[in-house]
């Protein structure tokens, strides 16, 4: 089997706005901790297949590439890394009222 | 300053209803997010990387008290408490709610203010010289004819679906402070033989993946012909647009692909055709809106007392020589609030600086604001005498800082913080940049500046037009700046040239100051500008500067 490189299925909250990613259960989650890390191409196929429904949920649903970590899914690339913070001139977004 | 008429306010109080509407629907699951994208556009409404955007239009940037007002009552009640102007003399809220989008925008209508066509392609807002109506080198206001190509461009049939976005800015002054000719069409107020007044008009402007000055297809365009030749002009390339690939589809590729000699003749030939069916009722609106930007009643005071704090006050004294600009009224300055004050967000205000800015505006400023390209407010008007207390009331908010034209001036577009087309972080980049240069205490004497940062390709940042231009990449998964030096975007624009392989995050701050420190040390006097001195001697010595020979390997 060809190299695959881990994912998560991620989009914005049609409401709020924020990132959001879709967990094992099929919810969604604000937090990339919680999200489902997808090691098989089938299934992150379904699994978008699947979130492209959610359409009252989510917008512009994608396959993002992750690693994984003892705590849970992480970033490989830095944008994806400030969607999980949010921006970096103020403590807005996911990181508002942490630490 | 206009004031919608009643058309206006229905226009505008229809479009809150009918997009308040269509949001509901996306909501209830009518519309479907590919039927919904193109129309929540069309009214401003951005998904950003972390939230909505709304970006509202700040028609030629002119703004009233009352208007400055009710966009700080709104970052406070629906968003995080500030907003962000932007280098289209826009505002954009960066947090709003999807459910909150309606009540926005009725608010906004409430002073007569929209976010129609502040995206989508179609002709964006309008943007003007912020100096216009006061400037001391104005022929004459240019703002009545951006408002007559707002009138005549919103919600028009024929141009609500171009190939791609379309830009338009005017200047009624000599010295271009609009950077018209990086627009797609750029209006430039000249006089003929007689000194009639009427528009140079150059066309296929525009920054970006393939960035182009302008070309001036018309030396003399009479003013009462502007409407019609505008028409002409968007008739053309909304016919010969690239519809096919986005990346060509703008009129600078229409242009270069086309000729400027064929286009200029297809340009002339649609304008015979149509020019009979303007019969002078846009003259007559012209008339009426031009009557609506009359200068305000000026006053006269006495300077001695401006006079004596001038020589006493060296805090005053810095701000003034740096901020305040010459008024064409005896007695008058522009006055200039930096929104840049070092280590803060280029572009940003808070609600509480919008209320102060709002009430100085009131009292010392015949009520009248302009957010500039650069993204910073004006005051267009204030006599001379108010200056003292103005500057002490700014001081207070924290918006006296004196560096309008100085490097910690900076463009910066939202980049990867907010954007969600970005390849690299801008707004970090320039607060650095500005604290470095503030620890140094070496920018008054660096001098006049202009350092522009761009997130990504798109160039919203004007990184091409500054004098040091960066712009920030993707590099196999890192943040890279790309240096361009000897940009220009007044009425001698040029685009910069690239000075070689960019720089990681860590090291692009150290670049730009090896590169200003090289231009100290080159420069025959204090009165030669970085631009001049790059101009003179080339990118070799700078390049030296920036990629130092033990260096580059790393560089590299
Ligand atoms: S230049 Fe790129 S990153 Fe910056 S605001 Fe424009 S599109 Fe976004």
């Amino acid at each position: 089997m060809s190299h695959f490189t881990p994912k998560v299925v991620t989009g914005n909250d049609l409401l709020l706005g924020d990132v959001i990613y879709l967990t094992e259960t099929d919810s969604w989650s604000r937090d990339l901790l919680l999200a489902q890390l997808i090691t098989d191409p089938d299934q992150a196929a379904r699994k978008l297949a699947y979130a492209e429904t959610q359409t009252h949920k989510i917008v512009g649903p994608y396959l993002a590439d992750m690693q994984a970590a003892p705590q849970g899914p992480m970033p490989m690339h830095f944008r994806e890394g400030f969607r999980t913070r949010g921006p970096s001139n103020y403590r807005h977004g996911k990181q508002e009222g942490l630490l | 300053m206009y004031h919608y008429q009643p058309f206006d306010t229905q226009f505008v109080r229809n479009r809150v209803a009918i997009f308040s509407d269509q949001i509901a629907r996306r909501i209830d699951g009518s519309l479907t997010e590919e039927e919904f994208r193109p129309l929540r556009l069309m009214n401003g409404l951005y998904l950003q990387l972390h939230a909505y955007m709304l970006r509202v239009a700040i028609p030629y940037g002119t703004l009233n008290g009352r208007q400055m007002r009710q966009l700080a009552r709104i970052s406070e009640t629906y968003d995080k408490g500030y907003g962000h102007f932007t280098t289209r003399q826009n505002i954009q809220f960066n947090w709003p709610k999807l459910t909150d989008v309606g009540a926005i925008l009725s608010d906004l209508a409430d002073v007569e203010m929209h976010a129609i066509q502040t995206s989508g392609n179609c002709v964006r807002n309008v943007t003007a010289d912020h100096f216009a109506g006061a400037a001391l080198d104005e022929i004459a206001d240019p703002r009545p004819i951006a408002e007559l190509l707002r009138q005549w461009s919103t919600d028009h049939p024929e141009f609500q679906f171009l190939p791609r976005k379309f830009k338009i800015a005017v200047t009624g002054s000599p010295n271009d402070r609009a950077v018209t000719k990086a627009h797609d069409i750029g209006l430039r107020m000249v006089q003929n033989a007689l000194g009639t007044p009427g528009f140079e008009v150059s066309v296929g402007g525009g920054l970006g993946r393939t960035p182009m000055i302008g070309q001036v297809v018309r030396d003399f365009l009479p003013t009462q012909d502007l409407l019609p030749y505008v028409e002409a002009v968007l008739s053309v390339y909304n016919r010969l647009g690239r519809r096919d690939n986005k990346y060509k589809a703008r009129i600078k590729i229409t242009l270069h692909e086309t000729g400027a000699a064929e286009l200029t003749r297809m340009i002339e030939a649609r304008f015979i055709q149509i020019r009979p069916q303007f019969s002078g009722q846009d003259q007559q609106v012209l008339a009426a809106i031009t009557k609506a930007f009359a200068p305000p009643l000026y006053k006269t005071a006495d300077l001695s007392t401006y006079q004596a704090t001038y020589q006493a006050d060296g805090l005053f004294r810095s701000w003034v020589d740096t901020n305040v600009s010459a008024h064409k009224q005896a007695g008058y300055a522009i006055a200039s609030i930096s929104l840049k004050a070092q280590g803060q967000t280029p572009g940003d205000a808070t609600a509480a600086q919008m209320r102060v800015i709002a009430e100085m505006a009131e009292q010392f400023g015949h009520d009248e604001l302009r957010i500039s390209h650069e993204q910073n407010v004006i005051l267009p008007h204030v006599h001379q005498s108010d200056l003292y207390a103005l500057h002490q009331n700014l001081s207070a908010a924290g918006l006296a800082t004196a560096n309008l034209g100085l490097i910690s001036d900076i463009i910066a577009c939202p980049g990867m913080d907010y954007c969600a087309l970005a390849t690299a972080r801008s707004i970090p980049v320039a607060q650095n940049i500005a604290l470095r240069f503030d620890a140094l205490k070496l920018e008054h004497d660096i001098g006049p500046l202009k350092l522009k940062i761009s997130g990504c390709i798109n160039a919203c940042g004007h990184h091409h037009v500054g004098h040091i231009g960066i712009l920030g990449l993707d590099r196999a998964g890192v943040e890279n700046y790309q240096i361009t030096l000897g940009g220009d975007a007044t009425e001698t624009a040029a685009i910069g040239d690239r000075a070689g392989p960019g720089f990681s995050y860590d090291e692009i701050v150290p670049a730009i100051e090896r590169l200003i420190m090289a231009y100290l040390a080159l420069r025959i006097e204090r009165s030669e500008s970085f631009l001049k001195c790059y101009q003179r001697l080339g990118a070799a010595p700078f390049k030296e500067a920036l990629y130092p020979k033990d260096r580059e390997n790393h560089a590299a």
